[in-house]
């Protein structure tokens, strides 16, 4: 069984909600990456999503555009990710990390040396935003041997047929983006969410992360009332974005934000 | 299989094209290619475009014998086929025209549009006028800089010109900021993409579009010349202009096609856009395709005198007639395209554009190594005015 479904699995027993943070990797300096993610497992985090930083960040919107390119600014390579979880690995054997990121790097590099490698550092699963199930056969089928995951969105405008299809391709669990915008939007619609969430868990057993506009402890509340994990991005990246340095101080502050979304998602 | 078939119904020309695009657009992208394959057979649709074309862009453009230009060259007769008078002054409009009517279709009552040389924000900003819909236009604003005219222009046609900060400022950032525009506000937008990029049913649907150059010429050039041409160029930036005049010789095996790519100063000091001479494959704009990218996949800066022509990918079809080898694509450096751009300014009377001039200027160097009985046909995709400000600056001449 995956890292990531026995997170899932352990959370269930546990009755409680998922938090996953996401940060890009090299962001704001490749050296910050690996303390970064230790903090973000202090604050409480379950998994963690690394982003590959990408020149051309589609779907994302100015937070982790920002952060994409603070971590290009500096060279960080998908090499140089894989590698800073490798290291992450050598300390913690217990927290599922997943890449997020876009296609290009990974064609670049090819799908199986991809998938090797990462499979060897301890990634568990992989989220290509620009890659749909329709694309996707070749580099699923190379993931699916080397035992990583592979996570599919279903969006707002996914009909019930397709979240049928995405369902079965996909494994580890579902990200619904939460709203009809890039990353980082303000336009979250609880209600709207929860009428989704349980509309796809009729159509598959995976459990539901929900992502795309979390930005408070009230909005955490609320999505991880409907959900079984929230996916929480352009806050945190705005808050690291404003590190001056790797101190203990700096990376409280992000354990910190992220403690107080732990304690909100923990009460419902 | 046969070019013409291609793609298949995903999109793909063999391993290029494609829907590489994040989930929230799958469903559009699916109305939108089931709008776009209704309407194609749709009479009512067919002859309101054909109206459109006719009256309102002024279609068939010509083409036009540049004899002068020709007897100078000592070679091939070389032909123009004169999309720079169309109305706005460039092919673009052709696509912006069909893809317009199609959003009124469907009901949809905002256009937004990505933009380089601001040719295609032009012609988007047009026709919204002319349908009363709502515009957005986003350019980099380093192009915003060097194409100052053609912002004003959209401003009075009642656009909104929004400066894209990102990345290198430029088209391919610009078409990243729409894509997240579309993504935000779907219900009521349909994006206009401007070239034969993007994902699937953008390359098909706007050849489909800009084929309309491609079936005038043949007949046209059949209709003067009683035959055939032996050769044909066109500039390849995403490759709309030139994918248009291509594609219904593409079964017409004696015809030669030479698509002319950005060669900037020169493929070997690697500050060019020339994806297909220098490129590799990969995924950009929800398409795969020739790419300028470096050895980590990251997307590079491109570079060219023409706003138009500086775009890191290209149409995935033109990649595919590559590698199929139905198509030669070549690179022009910008001090080449330059001299085209004088020459034929004061050989013929006509100032082209400076991505055309690219094609014009592949022409120069082809015809003195033909007959005097063969014909080449160049795409004039656009005229030179909008380009004059930068003519100027490069001569050291203050306007």
């Amino acid at each position: 069984m995956s890292r990531i479904t026995d997170c899932f699995k352990n959370l269930q027993e546990e009755k409680r909600k998922g938090l996953i943070p996401f940060i890009v990797a090299g962001d704001p300096k490749p050296g910050f990456t690996l303390p970064l993610m230790k903090a973000l497992v202090d604050g409480g985090a379950d998994l963690i999503e690394l982003g590959v930083p990408f020149s051309d960040p589609m779907a994302d919107g100015p937070a982790i555009q920002a952060g994409s390119e603070r971590a290009l600014a500096h060279g960080t390579t998908l090499h140089d990710v894989i590698g800073m979880v490798a290291t992450f690995r050598k300390d913690n054997q217990q927290t599922p990390v997943i890449l997020m990121g876009y296609l290009n790097p990974v064609e670049i590099m090819g799908y199986e040396d991809f998938a090797k490698s990462a499979a060897e550092a301890g990634v568990d699963g992989v989220l290509i935003i620009d890659m749909p199930p329709e694309e996707a056969g070749e580099l699923k089928e190379i993931l699916v041997k080397h035992q990583i995951d592979m996570i599919f969105l279903i969006a707002p405008t996914t009909s019930v047929e397709r979240q049928k299809y995405i369902s079965e391709t996909a494994s580890g669990f579902l990200y619904y983006v939460s709203l009809k915008g890039v990353t980082g939007s303000n336009r979250l619609d609880t209600n709207s969410v929860e009428e989704s969430v349980r509309v796809i868990k009729q159509q598959s057993k995976l459990p539901v992360g929900v992502g795309f506009g979390i930005r408070d402890a009230e909005s955490a509340a609320k999505v991880a009332k409907v959900s079984d994990a929230i996916i929480v991005g352009s806050p945190i990246v705005e808050l690291v974005g404003e590190m001056a340095d790797d101190s203990a101080d700096s990376l409280n502050k992000i354990s910190e934000y992220l403690s107080a979304l732990r304690d909100a998602i923990d009460v419902v | 299989m046969q070019n013409n078939m291609l793609p298949d119904e995903n999109g793909h020309f063999g391993p290029y094209g494609g829907k590489f695009v994040a989930e929230t657009l799958m469903g559009p992208l699916e109305e939108l290619t089931e709008a776009y394959t209704h309407y194609l057979k749709d009479p009512g649709f067919l002859k309101e475009l054909d109206d459109e074309l006719h009256h309102y862009v002024g279609r068939p453009s010509p083409l036009y014998h540049a004899r002068r230009w020709s007897e100078i060259l000592g070679g091939a007769q070389v032909y123009l086929k004169r999309e720079d008078l169309n109305h706005t002054g460039a092919h673009k409009i052709n696509n912006t025209v069909g893809q317009a009517l199609l959003a009124k279709r469907m009901g949809k009552t905002r256009i937004i549009a990505e933009t380089g040389a601001g040719q295609h924000g032009v012609a988007a900003a047009t026709v919204a006028a002319r349908l009363g819909l709502e515009c957005v236009v986003y350019m980099g604003s380093k192009d915003i800089k060097r194409q100052s005219t053609n912002v004003f222009r959209m401003k009075l046609l009642g656009a909104t010109v929004v400066p894209v900060e990102s990345g290198s400022k430029t088209l391919k950032d610009a078409l990243n900021e729409a894509m997240r525009d579309w993504v935000t506000n779907i219900d009521d937008t349909f994006y206009i993409i401007g070239t034969v990029a993007g994902p699937h049913p953008y390359p098909v649907m706007v050849r489909d579009f800009q084929t309309v150059i491609g079936r005038e010429t043949r007949q046209q050039c059949l209709e003067q010349a009683g035959r055939l041409p032996d050769a044909l160029v066109a500039c390849v930036g995403g490759g709309s202009n030139a994918i248009g005049l291509f594609y219904p010789f593409l079964d017409d095996k004696d015809v030669a096609i030479y698509g002319v790519e950005a060669g900037g100063d020169g493929l070997e000091t690697g500050r060019h856009a020339a994806p297909l001479n220098a490129g590799k494959p990969g995924v950009l704009h929800g398409n795969r395709t020739y790419l300028m990218e470096d050895e980590n996949g990251q997307i590079i800066e491109t570079h060219s005198i023409s706003a138009g022509l500086d775009y890191p990918g290209v149409g995935p079809e033109h990649s595919w007639l590559k590698d199929s080898g139905r198509a030669m694509y070549v690179a022009i450096n910008d001090d080449e395209a330059l001299q085209a751009f004088h020459d034929l300014t004061k050989i013929e009377g006509i100032m082209p554009a400076l991505e055309s001039s690219h094609a014009l200027a592949y022409a120069s160097k082809l015809a003195p190594k033909m007959r005097k009985d063969e014909i080449i046909i160049v795409n004039l995709s656009g005229r030179g005015d909008k380009d004059i400000q930068t003519v100027a600056t490069l001569g050291g001449i203050t306007l």
